[in-house]
């Protein structure tokens, strides 16, 4: 008996390795920690009632952030570990399981629980706020959605220390994530995680597409919306049509790993190309859906910060959405060197190279929103500026790597880690970091230290150009991607240390963000007026922050930069436009609300007890899991009490309090 | 203190530079190329870095001048133009300059698309020579069909002469490079790619497996070795005359998954490849790789 569980416990739990021994003590006394905090100040109710069952976007918003800043310190971790490995030759700190194991999960972590729910938080905080809504169209469905990415993301997390992590790279491609090829459980973590959170995306794409089209504030038209709900909106439509690819494919993996199907198998008929191609049907699009959002808060950030209109705001929108198509187009520049001939390289050469024309117009845009504008650089718009060059340079290496014969000389190198990383971390990452700047004192009513923000900053942009300059190079010299250890006599070890340098100091740079927090709520500066950068669009035009029901009268639109516009006339003195004051003096009356549930986290956990029991193959564990699945689904179709009203005393008595404190 | 942040940030720039240019030019071996199509590729990339920069360096210098220019100061003399948003004639500007250049770039990029299709042969009165290359886990299996002897983890042929590499892969695909000669081009298993290279020169060049085929994927890096025509003859019949004999036996336990060193044999079982490429193919199926034209050479 003792001898059995001695052996389950060795397949179950990864032991042996004194790195993850470290991580699986420390995850233990953090949990229990948590367990006992919570206990001790008896805050159980209180997590249930105001978090884990809110409906409310903007609380939403902050969980998904604060998942994803989680998310990121992992995924760092994992970047350190491997920056460290590959800083001299012949290291044995890392050995290849490990290695190939770090770089698979950094890579999913980053790109699809970093990236996306960082941009998923800025979506649901800003969207309703910028459009005038109380909510977004599906507000049940926007926590099932949260819940789903979040157990998503656990369950790929745990795979870490229960069972062991996937190896076979981001994307897995076959049959290296076969059964033969990845006969663990690792490449089973990775499909029901990333399947579990992918359905959670493609809710929330679809959400805030229905969000945008229909739930406006009176008056506001299309054309009129600021530029970050526009490039939400471009990034929703492609998720809608990237995202059920991407289930499509992981599906049939799972057929070939579970029922021994043979889609991407050679023997049996299948063919592994299939799923290179399915799979970046879905990765490439997958790239301009984190980096739509981030084009978006910049155009919002440098027009404030400017004073000053966005300049081609046509422009703008019409690149945006050509954007958005384009990327569809592209996929196979991934695979150049797959040998599908002169034609088809041409072909997919040229249709990538067009996606820099929009990209390049909006540059210039942002560039002519500065001219003649008066500019002013606290930390969003630092790092607004400091994305500019960045991107430029990212951009251009990528129009390098589209050169198809070219890109026979970089794919898979050095070049092309140093490339994507540059689009990632300055356009998408720096982008993020700049709209959470400028929204945090909207998010939560108080500013953040400014001092430290800069700190922060400049150690992120100082260790990111040591970290990846000298990967451009270390790709000029043939070294490859995903290598755990190189020879000593190709000289690639001086550039690995700079780079590991670089690493470092973007570590230290997290570590400013998370003091500039913490001091931040210590030394609260609280934001009493609502529109901490003197801003152009709605959210500005309510109280910091929001409250529940976000406006007590929903607002009546007359132009783009509407609550600039007013005050302007305002400060000119004007009498309001009559539409505008009758909307602004009509009576309050009771607001509808959504009522709180507990059925998407309840839901989203049956799930992940089903992904664990796909994954170790338990039949008693998956039918329990998809049980609570389906009864989760019956209890939300029986349930008639999901909504109620806010009474107008309640909404008066709100609105006083935030509004009387200034 | 400010002044010491300066100091800091230069010193630690200039580190940089120094350790980057402190690696010689040879050591950069993709703009060192020793072959036709590795020179025609680094033209290739030298013309495009250079078209894109010339719109890239007056982006930056654009960048600078505006943010300092206007920044909001007292007492500055710079336009404030709030409500300007709109001008037809700059906007149409560039959006036709970028449309310009990638229109060039596009053009460039079919040409040398066409002229250096990795199964095109490279023009030379010498006969090219075949060598058959399978990537294995974690191996690279180098089979000389004209000379009837194969080698692991490592490739000799003479100078000045083509040399066409079939490409295949007996599990998990990789991608076979030789940066000084030229670009990577996939081994998939199930069917066989071609690749013309050509070394100028004599040398000893450094070549890896660039696509990740997983655990000792690091390990599958072999010396190329470029040399006289009669150095390579003397090294085959010595490998002929010396070396074991690669059977059906030993390639059995090639396929076992694990690094190896180096390793010659002096003759291998006929068809060898021809039975690689063809392992999963089923009687009477037209083979799995339909979609790639041309490179279906079973
Ligand atoms: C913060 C600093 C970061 C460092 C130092 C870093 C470092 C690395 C390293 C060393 C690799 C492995 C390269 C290889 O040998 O293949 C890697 C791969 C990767 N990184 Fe990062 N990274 C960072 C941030 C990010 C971010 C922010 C993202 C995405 C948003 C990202 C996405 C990826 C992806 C997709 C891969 C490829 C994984 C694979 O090969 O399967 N990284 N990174
Ligand atoms: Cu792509
Ligand atoms: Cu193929």
């Amino acid at each position: 008996m003792w001898d059995k569980i001695k052996d389950f416990a060795s397949e179950f739990f990864v032991t042996g390795d004194p790195l993850i021994l470290g991580a699986q003590v420390s995850i233990g006394l953090t949990l229990i920690a948590i367990i006992f905090t919570l206990t001790y100040f008896k805050k159980w109710r209180w997590l249930w009632t105001e978090w884990l069952t809110s409906v409310d976007h903007k609380k939403i918003g902050i969980m998904y952030i604060i998942a994803s800043i989680l998310m990121l310190f992992r995924g760092g971790v994992d970047a350190l570990l491997m920056r460290v490995q590959l800083a001299a030759p012949e290291l044995e700190f890392l050995h290849a399981d490990h290695y190939n194991a770090i770089f698979t999960t950094h890579g999913v972590i980053m790109i699809l629980f970093m990236a996306m729910p960082l941009m998923f938080g800025l979506f649901n905080i800003v969207v309703p706020l910028q459009i005038g809504a109380r909510d977004v169209a599906f507000p049940f469905l926007n926590s099932l959605s949260f819940w789903m990415f979040f157990f998503g993301a656990m369950l790929f997390n745990v795979s870490f220390i229960i069972g062991g992590s996937p190896d076979a790279g981001w994307l897995a491609y076959p049959p290296l994530s076969g059964l033969l090829g990845s006969p663990g459980v690792g490449q089973d973590f990775y499909i029901w995680g990333i399947q579990i959170s992918g359905i959670g995306s493609l809710a929330t794409g679809i959400n805030f597409v229905v969000t945008i089209l229909k739930m406006r504030a009176p008056g506001m038209k299309l054309m009129q919306m600021p530029m970050f709900t526009w490039s939400v909106l471009s990034s929703c439509v492609t998720i809608m049509f990237a995202f059920p690819i991407l289930t499509v494919t992981l599906f049939l993996l799972f057929l070939d790993r579970y029922l021994g199907a043979h889609f991407f198998t050679l023997d049996g008929g299948g063919n592994p190309m299939m799923y290179i191609n399915l799979i970046w049907m879905w990765g490439h699009p997958e790239v301009y859906i984190v980096i739509l959002p981030a084009f978006g808060i910049f155009s919002e950030i440098v027009s404030t910060f400017s004073k000053k209109r966005l300049f081609g705001y046509k422009s703008m929108v019409f690149a945006l959405m050509s954007i958005s198509f384009f990327s569809f187009f592209t996929w196979a520049h991934h695979f150049f060197t797959m040998g599908s001939g002169a034609n088809v390289n041409a072909f997919f050469a040229v249709t990538t190279m067009l996606i820099a024309i929009p990209t390049g117009v909006k540059v210039f845009n942002w560039l002519f929103t500065m001219y003649r504008g008066k500019l002013s650089f606290p930390t969003p718009m630092l790092w607004t500026i400091a994305f500019i060059p960045c991107f430029v340079v990212g951009g251009m290496t990528g129009v390098m790597l589209s050169v198809a014969p070219a890109d026979f000389q970089f794919h898979n190198s050095y070049f092309l880690i140093a490339h994507f990383h540059q689009v990632l971390i300055g356009g998408v990452v720096f982008g993020y970091f700049a709209g959470l700047y400028y929204w945090w004192p909207k998010m939560f009513g108080f500013r953040l230290h400014e001092g430290l923000g800069k700190w922060a900053f400049w150690l992120w942009n100082i260790g990111f150009y040591v970290c990846f300059m000298p990967q451009y190079a270390l790709g000029l010299m043939g070294m490859t991607r995903r290598f755990n250890e190189y020879n000593f006599d190709m000289g690639w070890q001086p550039l690995n240390v700079v780079s590991t340098v670089g690493a470092f100091l973007m570590g230290l740079a997290f570590i400013f963000q998370v003091w500039q927090i913490a001091h931040s709520i210590k030394f609260l500066k609280k934001e009493t007026s609502g529109d901490a950068w003197d801003g152009r669009t709605l959210e500005w035009s309510i109280p910091s922050p929001a409250p529940l029901y976000n406006f007590a009268r929903l607002p009546q639109v007359t132009s783009q930069d509407d609550w600039w516009e007013k005050k302007q006339r305002r400060a000119r003195g004007e009498a309001e436009l009559p539409e505008v004051a009758a909307a602004d003096q009509a009576p309050l009356e009771p607001i509808h609300m959504p009522r709180n549930s507990g059925i998407p986290f309840i839901m989203s956990f049956s799930w992940f007890v089903a992904g664990f029991g796909f994954v170790w193959d338990w039949k008693w564990m998956i039918v329990v899991g998809l049980a609570g699945v389906i009864i989760s689904m019956l209890a939300r179709s029986f349930s008639y009490d999901t909504d109620y009203y806010i009474p107008v005393d309640e909404v008066k008595r709100t609105e006083a309090a935030a509004r009387g404190a200034h | 203190m400010r002044r010491y942040y300066r100091m800091l940030a230069t010193a630690l720039f200039l580190t940089m530079v120094a350790v980057i240019s402190g690696c010689s030019s040879e050591q950069y071996i993709v703009l060192d190329p020793k072959g036709p199509i590795g020179e025609s590729q680094k033209d290739l990339i030298i013309i495009t870095t250079l078209l894109c920069a010339i719109i890239i360096v007056p982006v930056l210098i654009l960048t600078a001048v505006i943010v300092w220019r206007y920044r909001d100061r007292p007492g500055r003399k710079a336009k404030y133009a709030p409500e300007w948003e709109h001008n037809t004639k700059l906007e149409v500007t560039w959006w036709s300059i970028p449309i310009v250049i990638i229109v060039i770039l596009a053009g460039v990029t079919v040409y040398y698309t066409y002229k250096l299709e990795p199964s095109k042969p490279i023009a030379s009165e010498k006969a090219p020579i075949t060598i058959q290359v399978t990537s294995m886990d974690w191996k690279w299996l180098f089979k000389y069909p004209g000379e009837n002897i194969a080698t692991v983890n490592y490739v000799k042929f003479p100078e000045d002469t083509p040399i066409r590499f079939q490409l295949t892969s007996d599990t998990a695909m990789n991608s076979f490079w030789i940066p000084q000669l030229g670009g990577q081009l996939y081994s998939m298993s199930g069917m066989a790619m071609t690749l013309y290279l050509q070394a100028d020169e004599q040398g000893t060049y450094y070549g890896s497996g660039a696509n990740f085929n997983g655990m000792d994927f690091a390990q599958m890096t072999f010396d190329a070795d470029a040399v006289s025509q009669e150095e390579y003859e003397a090294w085959v019949q010595e490998v002929k005359s010396s070396a074991p004999a690669l059977t059906m036996n030993v390639y059995e336990e090639l396929t076992e998954p694990g690094p190896s060193n180096v390793q010659l044999f002096s003759s291998f079982p006929e068809g060898l490849f021809e039975h690689i490429v063809t392992q999963y193919v089923e009687e009477g199926s037209s083979g799995a790789h339909a979609h790639h034209g041309q490179a279906a050479e079973h």
